[in-house]
């Protein structure tokens, strides 16, 4: 192809994405930091000290304590984050099992005592509002979809951009910075210069995002396909009228995975589980292992293990394109030169949009500017 | 590195041109990888991995690098 070609390519493909990429950076350099700015904010409660081989106390207390302070309402989840919430257990409760996947209140329970910590607003506050934004523009699904597809595009104007570095670059060094040329010069070379370095973590960090986008998909798949041959032989049994208790679901679970933590359970009907099952999801102890949860299904009536396998493949990418999207597997540093290049991501497009709006419509002025290296006539003042 | 423009115009071949950012997207993809990894020095080689972009940045931005 040639450069006009790729040059449409870079400027179409760009030109449409570029106002959501510029919304979905701005929106995620404080989500890097969500955690400490929660911490900060006081939005989030610590369990109090007791010595530190206090035992923990059964699950079934834990999911009375969470029934008790909300009457009526339905244990969905119970999630573990020991690294950063020791000692607690955020349950999620929604009015009926099939409420929407967001329509959920939670109550925080302290592992140990049972006691109610907290309540957490699980749908208010700023950063609630940039997470919205950042997920799915507040229009769930759709939204998250039409984010993943400009993300996409994203990594076309990334793969075009550096296609048309190379006849740009015909005549230049590495790291050309023309200052006192022109201004459009200036931008031009800086464009060049800050795309090029920092695109292999653009391209990461967007296609990772765009994977990120089809979570609800890739699980549904999982659901009809990994699930389904795991609980096959419940497929046609009633759901059961009373189901049996959590604490021996955990215990089977653990028995039969050992080595590993918990990270959530999924009651019986919930989403990620069947009607017949607990779902205990389980994570190991490495930077990689904790991000790939591995299912143990307990059946909730008798307590007894139906099956537990590792994920499959796409549920595994999914995974694993979490931390490669959110920067938070290398402590304070990583985030903070994530932070950076997310800023330097924001001046490159904020470059590209500079140059398209400075030039107008003609393609064949940038295509020479772009095949003489930023030399054609009107940049030299 | 020689930043001038009139004093170097011959046309580079694809590798000089790619050379340094070839360098620099290996070190990142080794950087973005290595905290996944492992602990303690592996998270310090994705801290030096992916702070070498945003040093060339610092570098080439507001270094005296004008022709």
């Amino acid at each position: 192809m040639n450069v006009k070609l790729w040059f449409l390519v870079h400027k179409w493909t760009s030109i449409i994405c570029t106002a959501f990429l510029l919304l979905l950076c701005i929106t995620g350099l404080p989500l890097i930091f969500s955690e400490e700015i929660e911490h900060e904010l006081g939005d989030q409660v610590t369990a109090p000290p007791m010595p530190a081989d206090t035992p923990h106390t059964s699950l079934d207390r834990v999911a009375e304590a969470a029934r008790a302070q909300r009457p009526g309402e339905h244990i969905r989840f119970m999630f573990w984050d020991n690294d950063h919430h020791p000692n607690q257990v955020l349950v999620l409760m929604a009015e009926s099992m099939d409420a929407p996947p967001d329509a959920n209140s939670g109550v925080v329970v302290d592992s140990r005592t049972a006691l109610v910590l907290d309540e957490p607003k699980l749908d208010e506050g700023l950063m609630y509002i940039l997470f919205k934004l950042h997920v799915d523009l507040f229009a769930g699904l759709p939204g998250m979809l039409f984010l993943g597809f400009m993300g996409l595009l994203f990594a076309v104007a990334v793969i075009s951009g550096v296609v048309l570095y190379t006849p740009f670059m015909r005549k230049l060094d590495f790291g050309t910075v023309r200052k006192h040329r022109s201004t459009r010069l200036k931008w031009l070379d800086l464009h060049n210069l800050l795309g090029v370095v920092t695109l292999v973590w653009a391209l990461v960090v967007g296609v990772t995002g765009t994977i990120n986008t089809l979570s609800q998909i890739v699980l549904a798949i999982w659901q009809q396909d990994q699930m389904a041959e795991m609980t096959a032989a419940y497929q046609d049994l009633p759901p059961p009228q009373q189901i049996g208790s959590v604490q021996r679901a955990r215990e089977a679970a653990l028995a039969a995975v050992p080595d590993m933590n918990l990270s959530l359970i999924a009651w019986p009907g919930s989403q990620f589980s069947s009607p017949h099952h607990y779902t205990v999801f389980l994570h190991g102890n490495t930077p990689v292992t904790s991000r790939l949860l591995q299912p143990a299904l307990v059946d909730a009536v008798t307590g007894e293990l139906t099956d537990t396998r590792e994920m499959p493949w796409y549920v595994k990418t999914l995974f694993l394109s979490q931390p490669l999207h959110f920067g938070d597997y290398g402590g304070m540093p990583l985030k903070i030169i994530w932070a950076l290049l997310d800023i330097i991501t924001i001046i490159v497009l904020g470059s590209g949009l500079y140059l398209w709006l400075g030039r107008g419509s003609t393609v064949s002025r940038p295509v020479d500017e772009i095949e003489s290296g930023g030399l054609a006539e009107g940049n030299i003042t | 590195m020689n930043n001038t423009v009139s004093s170097s115009s011959q046309r580079r071949s694809l590798w000089q041109i790619f050379r340094t950012p070839f360098w620099v997207g290996v070190l990142s993809a080794v950087g973005l990888v290595s905290a996944l990894l492992g602990d303690g020095w592996m998270d310090a080689v994705s801290w030096i991995g992916l702070a070498i972009p945003v040093v060339l940045c610092a570098r080439y931005t507001w270094g005296k690098t004008d022709s």
